[in-house]
């Protein structure tokens, strides 16, 4: 589940699809602002530590403030009283190579951590990065490889995946060597600029792009320009979902809205969706 | 003064928030750093005035002095080069850019190439100056545009920044150096919790922030009471209202068709100039 265009519903939309599936594992690879778990309420069954991007570190004592180490940092990760900027620093090592007194040092950092959880759905793949750290691509790769393995120990053969939204660096870790790639729009005018562009990055990397628009009934001009936008574009539109404020409450009452309010219409287009997946 | 707008969580409405925000003051210059999907444009229509490439720099050998010595892919932390007996190759799409397989290579064999992973957009709407960036599709890293978008920073303007959703390096590229940032968040579990990392990453920064609130009906009280908790202003709340969202969908800054909501983006602008003074 990807969207290009962030809070188009992916989290909701997969959370239904925990619920109504059997066998299958959850991932959330939405690892800066993750939201799945408040959904499915994951219980952590074992916790991995993440080391991104390294992090340069600076000896004081051996420093003589040259000044070759700023110069040479492309992220202009050390400042005029030379220290480093743990937000800027990508941890490349230019500055350990070109100090002539080997004051800085590379080190490990620990820039979050990957969960491994038991939902009443099933198992679920999980992660946070900290707040502020870089690397959420490598993470991401690490929740997929966890989420793998965990697949063919239960001999789980659904793999679902909660993508984060964009088309950068993240989003490219959560759908290289995906099947399927559901890309949940909704009919604004930036829903559909972004709609476009994920689907490019879909069939750049060879994943099928199918599309799915929530709250279709808010514009409907605009959902037909969706149509037509998925036909340039290799893709169709499997699934419409109405605009209905239950979608939120069951939000707020942490449930999926297939459980919170089953005899719903969003609950059944989800439903209709979900079915029309499994045949594809 | 440079102000950003933020949110972890994505589709809260920073965009709506930097649109009309900046057709409330006079002269803006708006910089759209959301480069993985720019949104600022469909609502401005802008007159594109110039168009710039941005390049990154990465490693070219020269296979002639290469002796697959293989310095430069031990020294590469993100594996951007692979070195076997006979054979190096550069894997473009992981290199960071920072130069340093080429001050490592003893025999002067890397030199850099400029690559293309976007464009920058500059135009004008109104009285707004824009500036956006692309970043090309499947190109992974967006960091580069938004330095580029960055640039257009300009002394003793008002400049808005709307920035990419996520706390991480994109968004913190993006509002590094704002005097403020405006957090726009919707009071939802979602919301919430998206809105309590973002305060981390803000604060671990250092800047001032406040929260517009939009779509005040739709979820609960909580955000508010974690709010008021931690004493964080809210500058603004935005309701939940059918002609917001349908101006919205069709791609028109609503205070275009509801001028009273004008004086209030008039009014929280105030707001945040006498914070900053502070």
């Amino acid at each position: 589940m990807i969207s290009g265009k962030g809070g188009t519903g992916k989290t909701t939309i997969t959370a239904s699809f925990a619920a109504l599936a059997q066998n299958t594992v959850m991932v959330d690879c939405d690892v800066d602002a993750s939201d799945l778990h408040l959904l499915l309420h994951p219980q952590i069954m074992q916790t991995i530590e993440f080391q991104g991007s390294k992090l340069a570190v600076m000896d004081k004592i051996k420093c003589v403030e040259c000044g070759l180490c700023k110069d040479a940092c492309k992220f202009d990760a050390i400042n005029d009283s030379f220290e480093v900027n743990r937000l800027l620093c990508e941890g490349c090592g230019v500055c350990v190579v070109v100090c002539p007194e080997k004051a800085l040092n590379l080190s490990e950092r620990i820039s979050g951590y990957a969960f491994i959880s038991k939902t009443k759905y099933g198992l679920m793949s999980h992660a946070r990065l900290n707040p502020g750290e870089a690397s959420s691509g490598k993470l991401v790769t690490l929740v997929r490889q966890n989420a793998r393995q965990i697949a063919e120990k239960e001999k789980c053969n659904l793999i679902l995946i909660d993508g984060p939204p964009g088309i950068g660096c993240p989003v490219i870790a959560s759908v290289t060597g995906i099947d399927i790639g559901l890309v949940v729009t909704e009919p604004t005018m930036s829903g559909i600029h972004d709609l476009e562009r994920a689907l490019q990055l879909l069939n750049h990397f060879n994943v099928s792009p199918l599309v799915c628009i929530n709250k279709y009934d808010i514009n409907r001009k605009n959902t037909k320009e969706i149509v037509k936008v998925c036909e340039k574009n290799n893709s169709e539109v499997i699934g419409k979902i109405s605009f209905d404020p239950i979608m939120t409450k069951a939000m707020v009452a942490g449930k999926t809205v297939v459980e919170h309010s089953p005899e719903s219409t969003v609950s059944r287009e989800i439903k209709r969706l979900w079915e029309t997946l499994l045949r594809i | 003064m440079i102000v950003s707008i933020a949110s972890g969580k994505g589709g809260t409405g920073k965009t709506t928030v930097a649109v009309n925000l900046a057709l409330s003051v006079k002269n803006a210059v708006l910089l759209d750093c959301d480069v993985e999907e720019p949104n600022v444009h469909l609502f401005l229509h802008p007159k594109i005035n110039e168009v710039k490439p941005v390049y990154v720099l990465t490693p070219q050998i020269n296979e002639g002095l290469c002796d697959y010595c293989g310095k430069c892919s031990k020294f590469c932390e993100y594996n951007a080069l692979f070195v076997s007996l006979e054979k190096i190759r550069v894997f473009s799409e992981l290199c960071h850019s920072c130069g340093g397989c080429k001050i490592v290579c003893p025999l002067e064999a890397i030199t850099e190439r400029k690559r293309k992973i976007g464009t920058v957009k500059m135009g004008i709407a109104g009285n707004i100056e824009l500036v956006y960036g692309e970043l090309a599709v499947s190109e992974p890293m967006p960091i580069p545009v938004i330095k580029e978008v960055k640039r257009h920073v300009k002394d003793r303007k008002i400049v808005i920044v709307d920035s990419p959703p996520g706390t991480s390096c994109p968004m913190i590229e993006s509002v590094y150096n704002s005097d403020y940032c405006i957090l726009v968040a919707e009071p939802t579990p979602f919301g919430l919790h998206d809105l309590k990392i973002t305060v981390e990453v803000l604060e671990k920064i250092g800047i001032p922030f406040g929260v517009v609130i939009n779509r005040t009906e739709i979820g609960d009280r909580k955000t508010y009471d974690y709010c008021k908790r931690k004493e964080i202003p809210i500058l603004l709340e935005i309701p939940f209202q059918r002609k917001i969202a349908e101006l919205y969908s069709r791609g028109i800054p609503f205070i275009n068709e509801m001028p009273e909501w004008r004086t209030r983006f008039q009014r929280l602008f105030t707001e945040i100039k006498e914070r900053v003074k502070d």
